[in-house]
C-alpha cells in the first residue's frame, strides 16, 4: 500500500471513531492503534492476574467463613477479569504464550500498587475500598471505549467489579466499629494504602506520554488528574465516614473550587516501582513465572490427554 | 517451556429458555469438555446461563470486512423487501 493509501484509510479510520463506531478485530487499523492497545489491554490483564498474588495472601487466613468466601470469590472474578482481557488482547493477533513470556521476562508492566506487601488483614479492606475504588474509575470510562472486544470486556469487568469495593468498605467499616486494635489496623492500612492509590491513577498530566493520542481513541476518556481528583472527592467523605484520618497533612475542602486540594505526591517512589524496586516486586514475579512453570505438566498432560481420547474415539469410528 | 499449546474455543452462552445462544468470549483448553467446564467458570460465575456451546476458534470461518461492500450493499437499493414500499388507503386496517 502507498503511503497516500494509508493515509487515507487512517483518516477514515479516525473519522469512524469520532463517530462512535466500534472498530473490530478483522477491520483494518493503523499499526499504532493495535500496538497501542496490545500494551494496555495487556497489561491490564497483567495486573488482574498479577492483583491476586497479596490478596491470595489472606484467603486461608480470613476471619470469618463470610469473609472467606467473599475473598474466594473476589480472587476467583480477578482471574475471571483477566481470562476476558487476555482474550480479547489475542483478537488483535499475539498469542497467549506471547503475552505471557512478556509478563514474565518483565518486558510488559502491571499496576504498580500490587508491588505493596499485604502485612495484616486491614489490608484486605483498604485494597478493596481503595484499589478498587480507583480501579473503578478508571476503568468506567472503558466501557465505551472504541476497541469492540475491549469494550464488551469492560462491560463484564465493571459489572462485576462494585461488589469487590462494598466487600472492603465493610471489611473497613466492622474493623473501624471495632476494638481500638481494630480500629488502629484500619488506621494503618490507610496510611499505607492511600498513597499509592492515588498513584495508581497514572503520572500527572504534564507527565502522561500517551494521553491525547489515548484521548482520540476513547482509550481515554478524563485526564490522570481528572480521575485523580474525582477519585479524592469521593473518597474523603467515606473516610469520614469510617471515622478514619487520610495521611495528607495538606487535604483539604476548596470552596471555590469545589474539589478537595492535597498535598504533593511522592512520584520518586512511584517510579522507583515502576521500574522494578517496590516492596514486592521480586517476589510477586517470582510466584507468578513459579506458578506458570510449575504447571507445565499439568498443561502438557492435559493436552496428551486429550489427544489420547481423540485418537481413541476415531479408533472406535474406525473399527464400526 | 512446553510447545503443547491448548488450543483456543468460542463459548456460547444461552441466559435462558427462550433465548438464543450469545458469543460470550473465548478462553484455551486442551478439548472441548475442559472447554465447557472453564467456560461455566470464567462467563457464567453469577448465573448467566443455563446452556454453554464451544467451538474450536479455527472452526469458525468468517466473513472479512473488506467484502463488506459486495456482500452487504445490495440489500440496501431493495426497499421492496420492506412492507412500506407498498402505499395502501389508509381505510385498510389491520395489515
Amino acid at each position: 500500500m502507498s503511503e497516500k493509501e494509508v493515509k487515507n484509510l487512517e483518516e477514515i479510520f479516525e473519522a469512524r471513531i469520532a463517530r462512535d463506531e466500534k472498530i473490530e478485530p478483522k477491520d483494518w487499523m493503523p499499526e499504532k492503534y493495535r500496538k497501542t492497545h496490545i500494551r494496555q489491554i495487556s497489561q491490564h490483564a497483567h495486573s488482574e492476574i498479577v492483583g491476586m498474588l497479596p490478596e491470595g495472601n489472606w484467603i486461608s487466613r480470613a476471619p470469618s467463613l463470610r469473609r472467606k468466601v467473599a475473598l474466594l470469590a473476589k480472587v476467583q472474578d480477578e482471574a475471571g477479569h483477566g481470562l476476558y482481557l487476555y482474550s480479547a488482547c489475542e483478537t488483535l493477533g499475539i498469542s497467549r504464550n506471547e503475552l505471557y513470556e512478556q509478563l514474565h521476562s518483565g518486558k510488559a508492566k502491571y499496576s504498580s500498587i500490587f508491588n505493596y506487601p499485604t502485612v495484616t488483614w486491614a489490608d484486605m479492606g483498604a485494597i478493596g475500598w481503595l484499589v478498587d475504588g480507583a480501579a473503578i474509575i478508571n476503568q468506567v470510562p472503558l466501557c465505551s471505549t472504541s476497541y469492540g472486544p475491549y469494550a464488551r470486556a469492560m462491560i463484564r469487568v465493571c459489572k462485576e467489579e462494585s461488589f469487590h469495593q462494598r466487600q472492603g468498605f465493610e471489611i473497613m467499616l466492622k474493623l473501624a466499629n471495632g476494638t481500638p486494635e481494630q480500629k488502629d489496623m484500619a488506621q494503618d492500612a490507610l496510611n499505607r494504602w492511600w498513597w499509592p492509590s492515588l498513584m495508581m491513577l497514572g503520572p500527572t498530566d504534564a507527565e502522561s506520554v500517551h494521553t491525547a493520542q489515548s484521548m482520540k481513541w476513547k482509550l481515554k476518556r478524563k485526564t490522570n488528574d481528572e480521575l485523580r481528583q474525582q477519585f479524592i472527592d469521593q473518597t474523603v467523605p467515606q473516610a469520614d465516614l469510617l471515622g478514619l484520618t487520610i495521611p495528607d497533612p495538606d487535604l483539604k475542602w476548596n470552596e471555590e473550587t469545589g474539589h478537595y486540594d492535597f498535598g504533593e505526591i511522592d512520584w520518586d517512589e512511584f517510579w522507583q516501582v515502576v521500574k522494578g524496586y517496590g516492596p514486592s516486586n521480586k517476589k510477586r514475579m517470582k510466584d507468578r513465572v513459579g506458578a506458570w512453570e510449575e504447571g507445565t505438566w499439568v498443561r502438557d498432560a492435559a493436552m496428551a490427554y486429550a489427544e489420547k481420547k481423540e485418537k481413541r474415539k476415531n479408533d472406535i469410528k474406525r473399527a464400526i | 517451556m512446553s510447545q503443547n499449546n491448548w488450543p483456543l474455543w468460542e463459548v456460547f452462552v444461552r441466559s435462558k429458555n427462550g433465548l438464543e445462544h450469545r458469543h460470550f468470549g473465548s478462553l484455551h483448553a486442551a478439548d472441548a469438555e475442559m472447554a465447557l467446564e472453564n467456560a461455566r467458570d470464567v462467563y457464567t460465575r453469577r448465573s448467566e446461563g443455563v446452556s454453554i456451546w464451544v467451538v474450536e476458534s479455527s472452526n469458525i470461518t468468517a466473513s472479512n470486512p473488506e467484502n463488506n461492500g459486495e456482500l452487504f450493499e445490495p440489500a440496501a437499493d431493495k426497499v421492496y423487501r420492506h412492507p412500506t414500499f407498498y402505499d395502501l388507503p389508509d381505510e385498510v386496517k389491520h395489515m
